[in-house]
């Protein structure tokens, strides 16, 4: 048996390269499937992503910071908003989700791994490959910088190269790069799609699971049905501009309203994608830190579905100025104030969780509670919109640049920023420090309202967005003024954020964290700090929401919280066992291979080139067969050749 | 056997034991990762056909300019080759019930019949693009032009795709490497070729059945 195996085997390994097995190194990330690692590099792309996005902001900054700027010229004006809105929408946001997602979605819902631990590698990677080819159009000479706005507009994105209103390869690099992403994203919703359904714990049951991990679900949902819309779009935009189809084209009969139409749809559905995942962030940290349970746990995740339902209706609110039927203007109105309902009974959940509760204002909770409040400002200023003739005055204004900035800023930075403090001792094991974490969330709040709340003002005053200069004596140098001033400080905050991380994680100054620092409620708190490769020794049984909790208190006659004798925080004999015998996925290099082979292909796409296009396929097609071909996890050694086996960990 | 072990899982509790999280068969729904995970790649891939069909009837009967589809349209030719696409259904429906009986060389069989039938009908595709080409239409000749090509463009790629993993399949089950136990990767295979020819159902339907109004170049 084992000789006719193996002369099977034989050939078939020809093909491959040899199997990664080492567990540290650099070589090991590159190849690795574990998701906790996956989640990590995720977010260590985001931050990377916050960072030159945040840069690019702050040169924009400095351009406005008085009239007649001269810091750049209107050309590189147009590359630097371009490059920091898909920047942050594309390689921040969501990548930022995806990765605290793919550390703590599994381990929340009490599985060993993920449904598809090479396709979840897969889909970082083709994020990462997507980001390199968006930033390479910077490279001098090839002339690409996409510099058409974070939405892309037709027709200035979609004309013809040689009749272009947009010179340069900028539209090209930004639909193809943006394509790119978008196969990241969704299989990467896949993976968590059939994750959460199909990998719950026994017991683990839908309304038992933690508020994150459903709005991770709905997000996914989300994710899944958008991309494929915005590539469309994309795709048009791309043939337009290269093979000369009509899509967008007005003479030739072609609709540009319809590239709006498409992008907002899938657009509206994204603002959702970005601000899901800060709402699930915010409904842990709140209950945790107010010793009380969520308030109305089955109203939030009903509210966040109802969000993920409704925000498929509003997309043609981004368009009111584009002159729509009044019939149709009407009924977008209606429904955009409608999706204002779920949205603001989360507040007030929020509100009531902490209301009354046993308050611990640490770093972390601070930054939630920054959450409610910069969100709910940026929620009023949303349903604003939602008022016709007063969006028709905003439309194009700051007033709309100072609305998002407040939801996606306000509402999903500070909510990640808080997700920071609350799970990093978890991933490193050490605490982050708190006095500097406060002087991380005080500045943070103060940089960001004397950024984002003048610009309500200016906005209002008729400052147009995307204006790369701007006469004195209009009424807005002043408040200008105070923006950039305030974009500093949050570029101080974040550099305090990363001193912050350098000492306490790398130099390991940061408290040891133990298994349960905050005498949390859910399951990744009953692991080890950090969490070892299969998560649970055990696979844990659930018999409640707030699993852990209950391991922990219950409840006397008064209903006063009793600490249970057995529990407590370091109580979890489970992971005192090694773990053998539990068999992970082994490690890949194939979608690594498979992603990279997308890099090729982008640039086949962008030069018409059949040298690009030709390696691009070779290598797709030997990192898709390599990857078939190899077994998901290695057979243990000792079967197949009967050599000593080496020790797996 | 193993389709049957699976329809009594749906809907009854996960029966997980403590066995490790990547155990295929041990699902909270009953359905296993990859059908799943298929299935909702097959959800994402519907926008990705409904935005494209979606442009295509905003711009009918929108251009100035001939060649138009009444003009163009050979409805006994494409008829047929839709005929072939939909009888390659029925092929990997047998191929299918083959490996679940154990038939491996039934199973072979009807693998290179579905692929052989789905190459006929891009063979047809190939043939009426440039057919029409040669009538005068292009990509950049009118919104007919940009709009048919595309779609049907990308489905012709989305029905090569499936004759290369067709055609993959094959080559493993020629070397005697998928047997009863694995006819989960040919219903996945089969989810994937039966979308495609109910896309192809809608689009010929739409493009071709539908009348045309009136354009200008017939």
């Amino acid at each position: 048996m084992t000789t006719v195996s193996g002369a099977v085997t034989a050939p078939r390994r020809a093909l491959l390269l040899r199997r990664p097995t080492k567990t540290t190194g650099a070589f090991s990330w590159l190849t690795t499937i574990d998701h906790k690692r996956i989640g990590i590099m995720y977010c260590s792309l985001s931050l990377l992503s916050f960072l030159v996005g945040g840069l690019e902001a702050l040169l924009i900054r400095l351009q406005l910071a008085g009239p007649n700027g001269t810091v750049v010229s209107a050309a590189q004006y147009n590359e630097l908003f371009t490059m920091h809105g898909t920047t942050m929408v594309f390689l921040m946001g969501m990548p930022m989700a995806v990765g605290i997602a793919n550390y703590f979605v599994p381990i929340m819902i009490g599985a060993r791994d993920v449904a598809f631990p090479r396709l979840n590698a897969f889909g970082f990677y083709v994020v990462a490959v997507g980001a390199i080819f968006l930033y390479s159009s910077w490279i001098p000479g090839i002339n690409g910088v996409p510099n058409g706005g974070w939405f892309g507009y037709t027709p200035l994105t979609d004309t013809p190269i040689s009749a272009g209103f947009l010179p340069g390869r900028g539209p090209d690099f930004w639909s193809i790069g943006l394509i790119m992403l978008g196969i990241g994203s969704t299989t990467s919703a896949i993976n968590f799609i059939v994750t959460i359904l199909n990998l719950r714990a026994p017991g683990m049951t839908l309304m038992r699971m933690p508020v994150f991990v459903w709005m991770m679900l709905v997000v996914a949902f989300l994710t899944l049905f958008a991309m494929p819309i915005i590539t469309v779009a994309l795709i048009m935009v791309f043939f337009d501009r290269n093979y000369g189809t009509l899509f967008f084209q007005p003479a030739a009969g072609g609709d540009p309203l319809l590239y709006q139409h498409l992008f907002w749809l899938f657009g509206h559905p994204e603002v959702y994608i970005l601000i899901l995942p800060g709402m699930g962030i915010v409904s842990e940290i709140l209950p945790v830190f107010s010793r009380k349970p969520l308030f109305g746990y089955a109203v939030v995740v009903f509210s966040g579905i109802a969000i993920g339902f409704l925000g498929w209706g509003v997309w043609a609110h981004h368009m009111f100025a584009t002159g729509l039927s009044p019939v149709a203007i009407s009924a977008f109105a209606v429904s955009t104030m409608l999706i204002a309902v779920p949205t603001g009974v989360k507040i007030f959940n929020w509100l009531s969780t902490v209301w009354r509760g046993a308050v611990r204002l640490t770093t972390a909770m601070l930054f939630a509670l920054g959450f409610i409040a910069m969100f709910t400002i940026g929620g009023l200023s949303g349903v604003l919109h939602s008022v016709v003739p007063s969006d028709t005055q905003q439309t194009d204004t700051y007033f709309v640049v100072a609305h998002f900035h407040y939801v996606l800023f306000g509402g999903l930075m500070l909510a990640v920023f808080g997700g920071f403090y609350y799970w990093l001792p978890k991933v490193f094991g050490r605490m982050l420090d708190e006095r500097l974490g406060k002087w991380n969330f005080w500045t943070m709040l103060i940089g960001f309202n004397l950024t984002f709340f003048p610009m309500h003002f200016v906005g209002l005053y008729g400052m147009p967005r995307r204006t790369y200069r701007y006469d004195e004596g209009l009424g807005w140098d002043v408040w200008n003024q105070i923006e950039t001033v305030g974009a500093f400080i949050i570029g101080v905050s974040t550099l305090i954020f990363l001193a912050n991380v350098i000492v306490s994680i790398k130099f390991k100054r940061g408290a040891v964290a133990g298994n349960d620092p905050w005498d949390g409620r859910t399951l990744e708190w009953t692991t080890a700090s950090p969490p070892p490769a299969y998560n649970f020794a055990d696979v844990p049984e659930v018999e409640a929401r707030d699993e852990f909790w209950h391991h922990k208190y219950t409840e006397d006659d008064e209903g006063r919280l009793m600490p249970l004798p057995s529990g407590g925080a370091d109580a979890a004999p489970a992971e005192e066992k090694h773990g053998h015998g539990i068999h992970m996925p082994s490690p890949s290099i194939y979608p690594l291979v498979m992603a990279l082979g997308l890099l090729p292909l982008g640039y086949a796409a962008v030069y018409h080139s059949f040298a690009w296009l030709g390696l691009g396929v070779l290598v797709l097609l030997f990192g898709m067969y390599a990857w078939a071909i190899e077994p998901a996890t290695e057979p243990e050694p000792e079967t197949v050749t009967g050599r000593t086996p080496e020790p797996v960990h | 056997m193993a389709t049957i072990e699976q329809t009594t899982e749906i809907g009854a509790p996960a029966n997980r034991g403590g066995s490790a999280g990547h155990d295929a068969h041990a699902t909270a729904t009953g359905v296993t990762n990859k059908k799943l995970g298929m299935w909702l790649f097959l959800a994402s891939d519907c926008l990705f056909f409904g935005a494209f069909i979606a442009t295509y009837l905003l711009y009918r009967g929108r251009d100035t300019v001939g060649p138009g589809p009444r003009l163009l349209f050979d409805i006994p030719f494409t008829s047929a080759t839709s005929f072939i696409l939909l009888m390659s259904s029925l092929t990997m429906v047998l191929a299918l019930a083959a490996i679940q009986r154990g038939d491996e060389r039934r199973l072979r069989i009807w693998l290179l019949a579905t692929a052989l039938l789905g190459a006929t009908f891009i063979a047809g595709q190939v043939f009426e693009f440039t057919e029409f080409n040669r009538e005068g239409l292009a990509l950049d000749t009118n919104l007919f032009g940009s709009t048919f090509f595309i779609l049907t463009g990308f489905h012709g790629a989305h029905v090569t795709a499936g004759i290369i993993w067709l055609m993959s399949l094959w080559g493993m089950a020629s070397q005697g490497r998928l047997k009863q136990p694995d006819s989960e990767k040919i219903e996945i295979a089969g989810l994937y070729w039966h979308f495609v020819d109910v896309v192809w159902i809608v689009i010929f339907t739409v493009i071709y059945l539908v009348p045309q109004p009136g354009n200008p170049g017939g």
